[in-house]
């Protein structure tokens, strides 16, 4: 299929093609991390976390507004703070959920799935009462759009490049947070032995109440970003919500690391086999790939050891 | 089966309330409902086949799984596979390019039947593949994940993932599934009309009758020394392991059949409403079937049952009224359901009505020697000495065994 | 029951009764019962509909939840302003319209059961509704079974035609061919590259699309699909870089849609350079709304509507639309046609002199709309109606410029053959 183009055109557009790969790669980590946070720390799974990302989505299209109307001189700088609200708003949100709903149920996590569904079709309705059925268009500032000319052939998407930097930058700071700070001594203290690490002065209670909340407002970053590359309305939620459990189950829930790792094997598979075969075919060919990766290792490719 | 054998099977305080569902099924529901809505009711009759197998694999056996959609689609595909072929004779079909085959094969340029199709054509295969094919997939999925070990939360998404998969699948092989839109217009079975009333009327029995059926195995795999052992498992597996038992096969036996409870129900769901979509594989109704049996009550197959009418039933009508408010009001369901009432109806019942009507019961024999009030609700509000411990006495679940049957840690 | 009048809920809210007390009568024959749902019928005239000496009820079944929401809500408006706007003018053969909404909640079987009580329980004369291939092909066995008229709005594949559906948008050739001749004679396109979400309409539409490109002796240099709600399209980008055609035909839907055209237009395709020119057939003015206008500047659409038409009968419908729904909406192609289902059916009641289904269907064919937004459109016996096709220039604000139109109507034809 090659034979046709020059050596220039195709080696131009592998590294593209690369590029491709590592923005996919960004895009699942960005959408999987808040999950696994969630999931690793209270064995939680969060069903509303498509929800959550579209709160930040529509967080930012808010702020859009606010800014074309009362502050067109600095629109270009109104996206980073959108970020921040979104991280805020969905902060927020996640730690009213926890507190109303989630504390409740921790010693039944299967309970804790079907209640934080529940809440997503009450996420989802409310979006549609507040801002209507259809799909909003969030206006970008121009210096997101358009793309960096690396050379004459070689294009790289800004937004794309932004999400890669976005995502490095998040999950930095949540290793860091987690492994070098105290709150994240205290996170792993109770992720592994949580009567232990109550009995030593930790109040699990708080502790989990910020994970949780931190959790939602990666989520909310997350969809904060994809306004870029998405859409934003009431069941956009739903489009990212599979891949990002496919993520998480993959990575084998519990570690970070592993979120990372098989984030980064789904991208990369999905986009070198996209390139070679139609889209909808590789989509097909990475899930088989992924169920036959979990018919052999059903707990992921990286667990926690854990006696049970 | 001998007599004591069915009166263990049906103890006497059960009994009725297979019969009181008896008479709603058989007699109330026809009598009172045109056929339209007995025919819906029939329609949610089947996503009971899945409620009653969730409440095996969920309520006795501690395992969830979030995609039962998955066999119940697969029980519906396969029946529609057989219809479909029966409805795409090539007299019908010769507007096509190639008569014949089914209408989305010809549109998506396939020319010939695809060797899987081909046994379709026998009515006999198809039914023993409705019941073997998800039984061999449930099989399959829960040995990889019992033999492991995996369970709880993560067996749950995996599940989910399963049927995320099977969706995806199915609307991308459109020229072999019917894509997006699924198998629809299915006319006959073996050259009887499905969709005139008449059939709409013995369909709909049809399906009570295997309802019943599937009630009375989940009943005799209840009483059996098995569903104790999954109680037993449920609440702490090791101990159950350590006695000598091999619980993932015990898992994986209850998992299968769920799965093919499920599969009955999607079967008789494509008979009843006449085509089978993507729609009824994929998450969103897996987990509604949870939700059927968690309304229900996780630990009552008959409450599985009525949890699956009335929910659908709510559905059905608050959608014609209010659809706005419908998704507010499931929502709200969920999040209700499992914050304040997490035995559902059977639950309510056990703890508010039944005592009432013993009382009343009582009251009602002995008319003539009233106890002091007071005294007679005590004795009703105690749990009478019972020959062996019953699962529906769990009456206050938040701090009860079932916790710990599905913390996994 | 015939002789009174009442309005909306009240009405509801009898029949009601009148069907429970029909049900008790029944109630202890079983046996007869099977006999009985379609004896009892007669209650309101000789048509069996709900048709009373003052009221006609229709049915409307669209979803107002779920992921076609975002679509279906503009059909919504559009076929309740046209209700609305033939009871100002008093009715239909002195009826007013009273119309039953149902939410079909984006799931097949959903709609199956809403349209089989729209049709059994309230007996509506017509249903308006439906929008996806599959929510049609679901409820289609049910209209032909009880014998009900469904008008149907949405550009579709083709390959289809009931006697009980009037597709009141076009069928693929129809928006197909002229897009394809235009870009061909006025914008000299040699290649084309097909790209399409993963199911029936653009699987069908790019495989005419494809005959007739290469009947014009032009070349395909790929074809694509995605997945329904994909949203990343970078690899597929990459790929129309490296085989540089000169239009990109895109027939992607839904979500995806906003996804493609932000990432085409990251990845430094400027659709204004028209290098490659990009011409679609799925973006109409609501999809825009949720893409920005800003994305897809410069792209041409073809279909056979745009908000921007300049005649008369647009501008008042337009201002119509915009003062029932609000100034902020829009009016894309598909809201145009579900408009013209209401019209379309009075025209044919009145030219039948009954609401009888037999009677009106046999005076469809031949009906025509002088009032029509589009212009002029007349009903075929095949059940679609004639057209023109337009070719759409998307503006920054969200809008189309119209900047060609067919000279003639096209005759539809939904088993085109040669394109099979």
């Amino acid at each position: 299929m090659f034979a046709e183009y020059s050596t220039s055109d195709l080696l131009s557009i592998f590294a593209m093609q690369g590029v491709a790969g590592l923005i996919l790669f960004s895009v699942f980590v960005l959408m999987a991390l808040g999950l696994a946070i969630i999931f690793g720390q209270m064995g939680v799974i969060n069903m509303a976390h498509g929800e959550f990302m579209i709160l930040g989505a529509y967080v930012t299209y808010l702020t859009s507004h606010v800014f074309e109307t009362y502050l067109p001189s600095l629109f270009s700088l109104y996206f980073i703070l959108a970020m921040v609200l979104a991280f805020i708003a969905a902060g927020a949100l996640g730690a009213l959920v926890e507190w109303g709903i989630i504390r409740h149920l921790y010693n039944r996590p299967l309970d804790t799935l079907l209640a934080t569904w529940g809440l997503s079709l009450i996420l989802q309705q409310t979006y549609r009462s507040v801002f209507g059925a259809r799909e909003v268009g969030v206006t970008l500032p121009d210096w997101l759009m358009g793309s960096v000319k690396v050379s004459e052939t070689i294009e790289l998407p800004i937004n794309g490049l932004f999400v890669m930097c976005l995502a490095l930058g998040i999950s930095t700071a949540v290793g860091i947070l987690m492994y070098r700070s105290r709150w994240g001594t205290q996170v792993r203290a109770v992720v592994q032995n949580r009567p232990m690490a109550g009995a030593v002065g930790i109040n699990t209670a708080k502790v989990d109440r910020i994970t949780f909340a931190l959790g939602c407002g990666i989520a909310g970053v997350a969809g904060s970003a994809f306004t870029m590359i998405g859409s934003t309305g009431p069941t956009s939620g739903q489009l990212y919500i599979v891949d990002t459990f496919l993520v998480v189950v993959f990575g084998g829930a519990t570690s970070l690391l592993g979120t990372i790792a098989s984030a980064f094997t789904i991208s990369q598979a999905q986009s070198t086999m996209e390139f070679f075969m139609s889209g909808s075919m590789a989509k097909v060919l990475t899930l088989l790939f992924v169920v036959f990766i979990l018919m052999l290792r059903p707990q992921g490719l990286f667990t926690l050891k854990v006696r049970r | 089966m001998s007599y004591q054998g069915l009166a263990s099977l049906f103890p006497k305080k059960e009994i009725s309330g297979f019969l009181v569902l008896a008479v709603l099924l058989v007699v109330v529901l026809p009598l009172s409902l045109d056929i339209f809505r007995l025919n819906l009711m029939g329609k949610y009759l089947t996503y009971a086949f899945v409620a009653i197998g969730l409440v095996l694999c969920w309520g006795y056996g501690g395992i969830l799984s979030l995609g039962q959609g998955v066999f119940f689609g697969l029980g519906g595909y396969l029946m529609a596979m057989f219809l479909k072929l029966e409805a795409s004779d090539p007299i019908t079909t010769k507007i096509q390019s190639t008569p014949g085959i089914p209408d989305f094969m010809d549109w998506n340029q396939i020319t010939a039947l695809p060797f899987f199709w081909k046994p379709f054509y026998s009515f006999p295969f198809t039914i023993a593949a409705i019941l073997i094919i998800p039984a061999i997939i449930a099989y399959l999925v829960g040995a990889a994940m019992f033999k492991r070990r995996v369970g709880g939360v993560y067996f749950a998404i995996i599940t989910q993932a399963i049927a995320a998969i099977l969706t995806i699948l199915i609307i991308g092989q459109q020229g072999y599934t019917g894509g997006v839109n699924g198998m629809t217009d299915l006319r006959t079975l073996l050259g009887w009309d499905i969709r005139s009333d008449q059939a709409k009327y013995i369909l709909y029995f049809v399906c009570v009758g295997m309802l019943f059926l599937c009630l009375f195995v989940a009943q005799f795999v209840r009483k059996s020394k098995f569903g104790r052992l999954l109680v037993a498992m449920r609440d702490k597996e090791d101990r159950v392991r350590f006695s000598g038992y091999d619980v993932s096969n015990f898992k994986i036996f209850v998992f299968c059949l769920g799965a093919v409870f499920a599969a009955i129900g999607g079967a008789l769901f494509t008979l009843q409403v006449g085509f089978m979509s993507p729609t009824l594989v994929g998450i969103v109704p897996s987990i509604e079937m949870v939700i059927f049996c968690a309304v229900g009550g996780r630990m009552s197959i008959i409450g599985a049952v009525y949890g699956a009418l009335l929910v659908n039933w709510a559905k059905s009508s608050l959608s014609e009224s209010f659809p706005e408010l419908w998704l507010f009001a499931l929502g709200g369901l969920f999040i209700a359901v499992v914050m304040a009432f997490p035995n559902g109806l059977a639950g309510l019942y056990t703890t508010y009505v039944a005592p009432k009507i013993k009382q009343w019961l009582a009251d009602f024999k002995t008319p003539k020697q009233p106890k002091p009030q007071l005294e007679a609700i005590k004795e009703s509000a105690k749990p009478a000495p019972r020959p062996e411990p019953k699962v529906q006495t769990i009456g206050n679940l938040g701090a009860s065994p079932l916790t710990q049957g599905v913390l996994h840690e | 029951m015939k002789t009174l009048f009442f309005k909306g809920e009240q009405a509801k809210a009898l029949t009601k009764t009148a069907k429970a007390i029909s049900w008790k009568t029944c109630l202890f024959t079983l046996a007869a019962s099977f006999a009985f749902s379609t004896a009892h019928a007669a209650d309101v005239n000789t048509t069996g509909l709900a048709v009373t000496d003052k009221t006609v009820k229709v049915g409307i079944l669209h979803s107002v939840t779920g992921t076609m929401a975002i679509s279906e809500t503009g059909s919504v408006q559009a076929e309740k302003l046209a209700i609305e706007q033939i009871n100002a003018m008093g009715g239909v053969l002195g009826r007013k319209i009273e119309f039953i909404q149902e939410d079909g909640a984006s799931d097949w079987p959903t709609f199956a059961e809403k349209s089989k009580k729209l049709l059994v329980n309230d007996k509506a004369a017509a249903v308006f509704g439906c929008w996806t291939s599959a929510s049609r092909k679901a409820v289609l066995p049910i209209f032909e079974q009880y014998n009900g008229m469904l008008y149907y709005p949405t550009f579709y594949e083709g390959l289809e035609q009931s006697k009980n559906v009037i597709y009141t948008g076009q069928e693929a050739t129809q928006q197909i061919i002229a897009g394809i001749d235009w870009v061909t004679k006025t914008k000299g396109a040699k290649s084309f590259y097909l790209l399409g979400s993963d199911y029936i309409w653009p699987r069908t539409s790019n495989k005419i699309a494809r005959k007739h490109i290469e009947k014009l002796g032009l070349k395909v240099v790929g074809e694509e699909y995605y997945p329904l709600g994909h949203t990343q399209f970078n690899s597929v980008i990459n790929k129309i870089k490296l085989t540089k055609p000169d239009v990109i035909y895109a027939i992607v839907v839904g979500g995806s849609n906003v996804a493609f055209y932000k990432q085409l237009k990251a990845a430094g395709i400027d659709m204004t350079k028209e290098k490659p020119l990009v011409l679609t057939i799925s973006v109409t003015e609501d999809e825009v709304l949720g893409i920005g206008g800003e994305n897809m500047q410069g792209a041409y659409a073809s279909m056979k509507y745009f908000q921007s038409l300049t005649n008369d009968n647009n501008t008042k419908f337009v201002a119509a639309f915009k003062a029932r729904w609000g100034k902020d909406v829009v009016i894309g192609d598909v809201t145009q046609a579900a408009y013209l289902g209401p019209w379309l059916w009075k025209a044919a009641v009145e030219k039948a002199g009954s609401f009888d289904i037999d009677k009106v269907r046999a005076a469809s064919p031949g009906i025509e709309l002088t009032t029509a937004p589009e212009g002029y459109v007349k009903i075929h016996p095949n059940h679609h109606l004639w057209s023109k096709t337009r070719i759409g220039h998307a503006r920054p604000d969200g809008q189309y410029d119209v900047v060609f139109e067919t000279k003639d109507l096209i005759e539809p034809d939904p088993f085109p053959k040669g394109y099979q």
